[in-house]
């Protein structure tokens, strides 16, 4: 009824809006906005709904779980005093409940709203440039600049949307509204920033795919800085938090007497920014990157011959990328872990705290672990985004020469699948080693490090493989919703490993994770993750048989996948 | 000879959408066919069954004596293939997918030799730059990096799907080229077409679907058989059509007359035109262009009918 009758109501005309969106660069950017909104009507809200309800329902059972301030003293005392927990979540700004969610949940809502950031400019501005999607849109009156104007415009509405969302929802909780409202502004204008580093990224390749490795790259980069600014001790690089964008959700300390003015560095960077990218955008062709395609082989190489080659060959560059990254990550993360010896003995209490969960070397392996871990579920992302190319190449339709060769599907299936499994096992013999050796040869014993840390990394590796499993089975029986199903099994797994044990889930629940049952390696006496609220994970001895049990699991996902493969319609 | 490709009753469904609906297609080795249809008529869904990328759901099918979902692997060593729209691997340069998809295909010294001296000539033939990333090529170019790598292959059976939708008409006539020598160096060639031209041209026979189904299949001799000849005359004086059957879309005016006719009709207008007085005469038989057409609006008028009728 009322729709008939919408139909019939005479259609309102079109405001018409002057200056440089009538026939200017800009013409056409609210139109494509609208477009925009509309095709990311499900992600986008998907997205701030994932941050909002994050943060929010996560802060509400902190408060719940430490009421009083006695059940959050020894909460703050660790967090105070335990690298691998200053490293993962930053510096706490007093005792409050608040302070406390901000400390657990800010800098982590503010690495997802950047995520949101990155993948929503990217792909409505040099995503829809490589398929050719812009230059239908570029045809019609639409202006020069208006694409890269209308996506920072939707990054940027969906940004405020969270921190409204975000500063209406926390005070409910029973928050202080000014703290509430600081971390709001602390996650919103993170996100923001990294829209506006998006928007440069995808100015400089050619391809999206990089443009989004270069945006991660950053958002790594600033993870980094803060986390071993904040790991470091008070005689290391503690600037190293103030000079990126989520270190500035600490610096800004909300509930532990907000500094407002730290808020201009993240929008200054966000001007800086969106400036940049349509400086770089004015001067460029489209389609093209920075740099120039310079011609390549008339013929293929010796090498190039079946589907195991050319699968290495389209991963090549992003494994490599991958390692790089590690590489260096994991080395000034081992050579932060020196700091620790400072940090004992500095006081009193912290001494009596040391020793409760296990004194100075459970500490660091402690730590130590924490980034193993960390190694593992990053390179099970790695892991899944090379098996989804088996995904996009489906869909793309540059799977049908490969099929049409002679060349089975489980043989292709297998093709990217191996490249995963194996780049996933070089990320984390990377990041064993280069801890071990960051580490070593900081504090002494390079060679021991390294060999220690190396076996530490690869026991990530069977976990690692159960989450690559599930994504190549999800490719293979559900390929429309392979993609939302890997990737919220990985999500799931960091939810649960980085806050699933402090919120005191039942090991049911944290079960669920694979990384729960890797034993925490170097041996430490669980002072950080286990399973609460039981006694300390007995140190000292290591179970393979979860490992074992972990890797068949990891390989018959893969075979179930490449199964339901060889049943299904192509394309 | 058996047929290279030989499909009886045909069906697939994707969800609810009917794709095929009972086609039927005989290739012979050794021909050129034209697999025609309006868009969306089932060619490449068809196409697709044939090469083992989708599972059919009904009927009958065979691949050069083989089993195209079961056997998929071997048969494709005996095949080539171009897609309607050819995507290629953006930072592989053309020269290198053109290597690549043949050894894909078959990875013996034999067959590379073989390629190897045609790859050469083709590429010249159809002036591409082999150096170039594939990301930089136009649509046109990406289609000839398929049918290079297609034709300079040893297989067979070709399987072109809409070939030429990006050449330029000097590139769709060193496609034409390249295909009358295959056709007399032996190989089978499914090609399947909406620009009817090309059929005539090159096809032996042809197969017409609309609708998931076989409407039409024979030599092009045999179609225009079945239909219409267009008459265009000049005449001494008026003439009287009056009682005479087989007539459409008749336009007389004065002494000048067009109209098409039946061929079985056909003697009995001449006829009546000699008795007249003929000035100058034209006839000529249907292109296939209004063979399609008269068969494609046949089809949609029944279509409404049954639309009209079952109507609760």
């Amino acid at each position: 009824m009322t729709t008939a009758m919408a139909e019939r109501a005479p259609k309102l005309p079109v405001p018409k809006i002057t200056g440089a969106f009538e026939g200017g660069p800009l013409t056409g950017a609210g139109a494509l906005a609208k477009l925009a909104l509309r095709r990311d009507r499900i992600m986008l809200p998907a997205w701030v709904y994932v941050v909002v309800i994050g943060v929010a329902s996560n802060a509400y059972t902190f408060a719940k779980l430490y009421e009083t301030a006695s059940s959050r003293a020894s909460l703050v005392a660790s967090g105070e005093s335990n690298p691998a927990l200053l490293f993962l979540y930053g510096r706490l700004n007093g005792n409050s409940v608040g302070a406390l969610t901000a400390w657990r949940y800010g800098v982590w809502g503010a690495l997802f709203a950047s995520l949101m950031s990155i993948f929503l400019v990217i792909r409505h501005t040099r995503g829809d440039e490589e398929t050719g999607r812009l230059e239908l849109i570029g045809s019609a009156r639409v202006g020069r600049q208006a694409p890269l104007a209308s996506a920072i415009a939707v990054a940027a509405l969906a940004n405020v949307v969270l921190t409204v969302l975000l500063g209406i929802v926390l005070p409910f909780l029973g928050l202080p509204a000014a703290g509430s409202l600081a971390l709001a502004l602390a996650i919103g204008t993170c996100g923001l920033a990294f829209a506006g580093v998006s928007a440069v990224a995808a100015q400089l390749t050619a391809g999206a795919r990089p443009a989004r490795g270069l945006a991660l790259g950053a958002l790594g980069v600033a993870f980094l800085a803060r986390a071993v600014g904040d790991a470091a001790g008070a005689s290391g690089p503690g600037w190293l938090t103030w000079v990126l964008p989520l270190g500035w959700t600490e610096t800004l300390r909300p509930f532990g007497g907000e500094r407002w003015w730290v808020l201009a560095l993240p929008l200054a960077l966000f001007v800086a920014c969106v400036w940049l990218s349509f400086a770089l955008a004015a001067g460029r062709d489209h389609g093209a990157g920075l740099f120039h395609d310079r011609p390549g082989r008339p013929a293929a190489s010796e090498a190039l011959r079946g589907p195991f080659t050319l699968a290495g060959r389209l991963q090549w560059p992003a494994l490599a990328g991958w390692a790089a990254g590690y590489a260096v990550l994991f080395a000034v993360c081992g050579a932060a872990a020196k700091g620790i010896n400072q940090l004992v003995g500095t006081s009193g209490g912290l001494t009596k705290e040391f020793t409760r969960i296990g004194g100075q070397a459970e500490i660091l392996n402690a730590y130590l672990a924490t980034l193993m871990l960390l190694a593992g579920l990053a390179a099970a992302a790695y892991g899944v985004s090379a098996v989804l190319r088996l995904h996009s190449e489906e869909t793309s339709g540059r799977a049908d020469p490969v099929l049409v060769g002679s060349v089975g599907r489980a043989r292709w299936g297998m093709s990217h699948l191996v490249i995963a499994l194996a780049g996933a096992a070089i990320l984390l013999a990377v990041a064993g080693i280069a801890t071990g050796l960051g580490y070593g040869l900081a504090a002494g014993g390079a060679g021991t490090e390294t060999a220690r840390m190396l076996g530490a990394g690869l026991a990530q590796l069977p976990a690692t493989a159960v989450l690559i499993g599930v994504a190549a089975l999800a490719f293979g029986a559900v390929p429309d919703g392979s993609v939302a199903v890997a990737w919220t099994a990985v999500g799931l797994a960091v939810l649960l490993a980085v806050f699933g044990p402090m919120l005191q889930l039942s090991h049911w629940v944290l079960d669920v994770s694979p990384f729960t049952d890797v034993p925490k390696l170097p041996l430490s006496g669980g002072v950080w993750g286990g399973r609460p609220p039981g006694p300390a994970a007995p140190g000292g001895t290591l179970a393979p048989v979860p490992l074992v049990w972990l890797g068949v699991v990891a390989l018959a996902l893969c075979a179930a996948g490449l199964a339901a493969l060889r049943r299904r319609d192509i394309g | 000879m058996a047929n290279a490709i030989e499909a009886h009753g045909l069906r697939k469904r994707f969800g609810k959408a009917t794709a095929l609906d009972g086609l039927d297609l005989s290739v012979a080795a050794g021909e050129v066919h034209a697999f025609l249809g309006p868009n969306g008529a089932g060619k490449t869904t068809t196409i697709r069954i044939l090469l083992g990328l989708l599972r059919k759901d009904g009927g009958d099918v065979s691949l050069l004596g083989g089993d195209p979902w079961r056997d998929a692997t071997t048969l494709h060593r005996r095949l080539a293939y171009v897609p309607g729209d050819v995507t290629l691997w953006p930072s592989l340069t053309g020269g290198e997918i053109i290597d690549l998809l043949a050894r894909l295909r078959d990875d013996s010294p034999a067959a590379r030799q073989g390629e190897l001296k045609r790859r050469q000539e083709l590429i010249e033939r159809f002036d591409l730059d082999p150096s170039k990333k594939a990301r930089a090529y136009s649509k046109g170019n990406r289609q000839k990096v398929a049918l290079i790598a297609a034709l300079a292959s040893d297989a067979e059976l070709l399987v072109l799907d809409e070939p030429t939708s990006g050449l330029d008409p000097l590139m769709e006539a060193a496609f034409r080229d390249s295909v009358s020598a295959e056709r007399r160096g032996g190989r089978t060639v499914l090609l399947s077409s909406h620009i009817l031209s090309e059929a005539e041209a090159l096809a032996d026979r042809v197969t017409i679907i609309r609708s998931g189904r076989t409407v039409e299949t024979g030599t092009l001799a045999e179609l225009r058989h079945l239909t219409r000849t267009t008459v265009d005359a000049e005449l001494d004086g008026p003439l009287s059509l009056d009682g005479l059957p087989g007539l459409h879309e008749v336009d007389a005016e004065g002494t000048r007359l067009r109209c098409e006719v039946d061929n079985a009709a056909l003697n009995e207008l001449l006829r009546r035109l000699t008795a007249t007085g003929v000035r100058t005469l034209v006839s000529r038989p249907p292109t296939l262009e209004e063979l399609f057409l008269r068969q494609y609006s046949d089809q949609s008028h029944d279509s409404e009918r049954d639309r009209v009728t079952p109507a609760p």
